[in-house]
Order: structure tokens, then C-alpha cells, then sequence
């Protein structure tokens, strides 16, 4: 089969892997890269756990091939942490029970941090808005846009 | 399950990816944002054995302006639209149309050529388009151009692309300041395509109205006489039976919760504009 090299940085790390141009990135990340923190749910662009952040944008990863993010740069729920510190989103998950399985929750966390990114005091129905891609089957959104907006507050504090 | 398997090209200019389409022996196909394309290849729905990504040609990115007229080219996002990143020239309707489609992940990549070139009758940009006039540029080996979006589509899923040419970019006219707008879609749940999308026009001063239901079995319908009465000021239960009966005419295949179902997004779209 024919495999394409491809070069991107991944949660700051320099990677060149081989991939076929059918290889979705989401597939490539955890089969080739073993980066398994993103989850797949749907592969169709509906449920979000298979988000990453590519070039700064919020991406399904399923819906893109791995060709695709040649020269990019991209984070996955493997590079939210610094080390052992938690980001405040992780924090407040886990604190305000954003989960409970935990099987949707890097999808969330990435897609938090994005809007955060953009964002640094979104309302509720912002946070509601920005995260409508993004299906939980067991917590129930409360807890997570609580735990949202408890982590803005945090990053706000932070930045004072 | 993972699409079959297919080479990849990502190609510099539009003459670059023209040459690409124009020589690919077997099945050739552009990707923009691919968030229609992915999830087809990944289903196998869509054979291919060539895929371009345009998504490097800055020039599909760009947006002119005009007193008359704002260019979009291909490329333009639809978050692009969300966020107010690029000029409008519609009161704020594209700005709406394109945060209610699908999710922000989708609308990061997602792009105004790609959702025309698919023609999915149940899309957003393509009931507003019609909606407001657009045209849409397509560039080929023998030059450029230029079509009304009615005669762009030519069904579902339908449209005059030729196989060696891409949409480079959609022309979208200015709205008089005045104009009022309504866009009533109906979705099972927030994001999904629309089961019904009525959009609505209006400006009083200029005489102006125009009304059109999309996301049918078929491509977008304009609703003239909805549109007559519509400016003439009929009222809500009036505007309803006028609009009922000229879907009756007009899409005859409906099914009494369908019919129903359209009429109140129309009148819906009706009300908010003149509200
Ligand atoms: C979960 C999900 C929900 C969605 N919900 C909605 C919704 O509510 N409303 C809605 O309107 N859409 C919805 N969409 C579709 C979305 O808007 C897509 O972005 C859009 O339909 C296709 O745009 P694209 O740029 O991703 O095109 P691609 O997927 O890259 O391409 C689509 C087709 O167009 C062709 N093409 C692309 N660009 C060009 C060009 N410049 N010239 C010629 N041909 C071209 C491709 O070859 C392909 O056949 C949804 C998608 C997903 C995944
Ligand atoms: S796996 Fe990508 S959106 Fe569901
Ligand atoms: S915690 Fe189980 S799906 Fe969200």
C-alpha cells in the first residue's frame, strides 16, 4: 500500500511517521502513534470524542485524513497536562464529576480548551453552543458546562 | 470501517489542482474541508481513487469586495461566517445560517464551495443562497464561469460542475440596509441537517420580498405568491393558507405532516422578518 511521509508537531513533539492517505487522522494517531487518549465514538463528525486541536482550530479527527495535517501542529488530551499539573479543565472535571466513564471526556477537555482559547468568559449558552458536537451517554451536560465554567473562572483568577 | 484506498495530491494553485483533475485517470474528486467527503469515503459511499485537496490554494481563501457584490472564495469556512472573520453583506443572515450548521469542529473545516458543490437539498448555505441571488464561479480548463445558483443546481445532489472544473469561489449581492430577514429551521437537534429551512426577505421600502423552503425532497423553491403576501402585510393565518396552498402546487408529492411541517417553517421564517 502506498504510505506518504508526513511531518507534524504533536503536543510539541516533532513527529515524521508513514501513513496511507485513507488513514483518518484520529486512526493514525492512535493505531500508528499509539496517542489512544482520543476516543473514537461515531467516525462520521457527530459526537466529538475524537476532537484534537489542529493549527489551532477545534477538529474531528475522524473527519480528516492523516495526509492532511502535514507541516501541523496539533494537541491531543496526551498534551492538556504540563507534566503532572493538571490543566484547570481536568481539575474541575474531576472535581465537579464532569464524568463518569470517562469515555466522551478527552473529547470534552479538547474542545473546552478550545473555546476557553477564544473565549475567556463565555456564558453558559456559549459554552452550551460550543459544545453541542460533543455527546455524553452518561454524566449529563450540567456537570460538565458547571465544570466549564469553573475552570474559566480559574484561568481568569490566573491571569489577574 | 475505512475508506478504500486512494492516492492524495495536494495541489498548489487551481491550475495546479485542474491539470490534477483533468489528467487523473479513474475517479477524480476535490476535498476542501472534507466534512462531507470524510465521513462518505469513510462509509464507502463515495468511490475515489484520486483525492486533491484544494485546501492549500490561498487564493480559494480570499473574499473581494464590491459596491454591489461580496466575492467568497471556495474555501471560506463556515466558523469564518460565525465569527464575523469576513465581510457580510446580508444583515447578519449568512452570520446565522452558517453558527446553526452542524458543530464548531465541522464548521472549522467545513466550507461554503464544498456544501454547494454537494448540494445536499437539506444544506443550509444552499436554501440561502438561493435565498439571496448568489452565483457561484467555476473555473475549468478553458477558463471561468459564471452561474445563477438556480442554475447551478440542477437537482439533489445535482449540479453543473463539470469533471475538470472547481468551484473557485460564490458571489453573494449586497442587501439593501433596510431589508429585514427570518430563517426558521426545523432539526431533530441542534447541528443536524434540517428537516425543513424556510428563509424569508423583506424590505417594505423597496418593495422587495422573496420567500423560499429548502431542505425538501428537492432543491430549494422560491414561494411567489407567499412572497406577494408577504409584503402586501397578510396576516399570520392568511400568510399560512396562501403559503400551503402554493407548496400544494408546487411540491404535490408532500405528505400531510410534510406539507404542514413547511408551511410552518415558512410562515415562521415569515414572521420573524417582519417582526
Ligand atoms: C456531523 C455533521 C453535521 C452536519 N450538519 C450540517 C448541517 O446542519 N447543515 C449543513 O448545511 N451541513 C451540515 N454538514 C455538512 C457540512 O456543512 C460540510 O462542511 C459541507 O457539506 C461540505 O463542505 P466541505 O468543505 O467539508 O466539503 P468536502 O466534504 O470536502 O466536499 C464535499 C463535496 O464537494 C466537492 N467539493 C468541495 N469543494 C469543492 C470545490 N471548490 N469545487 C468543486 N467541488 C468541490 C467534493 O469533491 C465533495 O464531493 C454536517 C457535516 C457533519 C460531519
Ligand atoms: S469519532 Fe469523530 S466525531 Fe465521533
Ligand atoms: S462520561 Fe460516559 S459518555 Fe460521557
Amino acid at each position: 500500500m502506498n504510505r506518504q511521509q508526513v511531518t507534524a508537531t504533536i503536543n510539541g513533539e516533532h513527529k515524521e511517521f508513514l501513513c496511507e492517505p485513507r488513514q483518518s487522522l484520529l486512526e493514525v494517531l492512535r493505531d500508528e502513534l499509539f496517542l489512544t487518549g482520543t476516543k473514537e465514538g461515531c467516525n462520521d463528525g457527530n459526537c466529538g470524542s475524537c476532537n484534537v486541536i489542529l493549527d489551532g482550530t477545534l477538529v474531528n479527527s475522524c473527519c480528516i485524513f492523516g495526509v492532511e495535517a502535514n507541516g501541523g501542529h496539533i494537541t491531543t488530551i496526551e498534551g492538556l497536562s504540563k507534566g503532572n499539573e493538571l490543566h484547570p479543565l481536568q481539575q474541575t472535571f474531576l472535581e465537579g464529576t464532569g464524568m463518569q466513564c470517562g469515555f466522551c471526556t478527552p473529547g470534552f477537555l479538547i474542545a473546552a480548551s478550545a473555546l476557553l482559547d477564544e473565549n475567556s468568559e463565555p456564558t453558559e449558552e456559549e459554552i452550551r453552543h460550543w459544545l453541542v458536537g460533543n455527546l455524553c451517554r452518561c454524566t449529563g451536560y450540567d456537570k460538565i458546562v458547571k465544570a466549564v465554567q469553573d475552570a474559566a473562572l480559574i484561568l481568569r483568577e490566573r491571569a489577574l | 470501517m475505512k475508506p478504500a484506498p486512494f492516492s492524495y495530491y495536494r495541489a498548489t494553485s487551481i491550475d495546479d489542482a485542474i491539470t490534477a483533475l483533468s489528467g487523473a485517470d479513474g475517479m477524480a474528486a476535490v476535498l476542501a474541508g472534507g466534512q462531507s467527503l470524510v465521513p462518505m469515503l469513510n462509509l464507502r459511499l463515495s468511490p475515489v481513487d484520486h483525492l486533491i485537496d484544494l485546501r492549500s490554494i490561498a487564493a480559494l481563501s480570499r473574499q473581494e469586495e464590491t459596491p454591489e457584490a461580496i466575492c467568497y472564495g471556495a474555501l471560506t469556512t463556515h466558523a469564518a461566517f460565525e465569527d464575523g472573520a469576513v465581510p457580510d453583506g446580508t444583515n447578519g443572515l449568512m452570520r446565522y445560517a452558517a453558527s446553526h450548521i452542524a458543530y464548531r469542529a465541522v464548521r472549522n473545516r467545513g466550507t461554503l464551495g464544498g456544501a454547494l458543490a454537494l448540494a445536499d437539498p437539506a444544506a443550509d448555505w444552499l436554501t440561502t443562497a438561493v435565498a439571496l441571488d448568489a452565483s457561484v464561479t467555476l473555473t475549468g480548463p478553458d477558463g471561468q464561469r459564471c452561474l445563477a445558483i438556480t442554475d447551478f443546481v440542477v437537482g439533489p445532489y445535482y449540479t453543473q460542475i463539470a469533471e475538470d472544473e472547481i468551484i473557485d469561489s460564490v458571489v453573494v449581492p449586497r442587501r439593501s440596509a433596510a431589508e429585514r430577514w427570518g430563517y426558521y429551521k426545523v432539526a431533530p437537534k441542534v447541528g443536524e441537517y434540517a428537516k425543513s429551512l424556510a428563509v424569508a426577505l423583506i424590505d417594505p421600502a423597496k418593495a422587495s420580498a422573496r420567500l423560499v423552503i429548502g431542505a425538501w425532497s428537492d432543491v430549494p423553491l422560491v414561494l411567489k405568491a407567499g412572497a406577494s403576501a408577504l409584503l402586501e402585510g397578510v396576516k399570520q393565518h392568511d400568510l399560512a393558507v396562501i403559503v400551503q396552498n402554493e407548496l400544494d402546487l408546487k411540491m404535490p408529492s408532500l405528505s400531510p405532516a410534510e406539507r404542514r411541517l413547511h408551511t410552518s417553517s415558512v410562515v415562521r421564517a415569515a414572521e420573524q422578518a417582519r417582526s
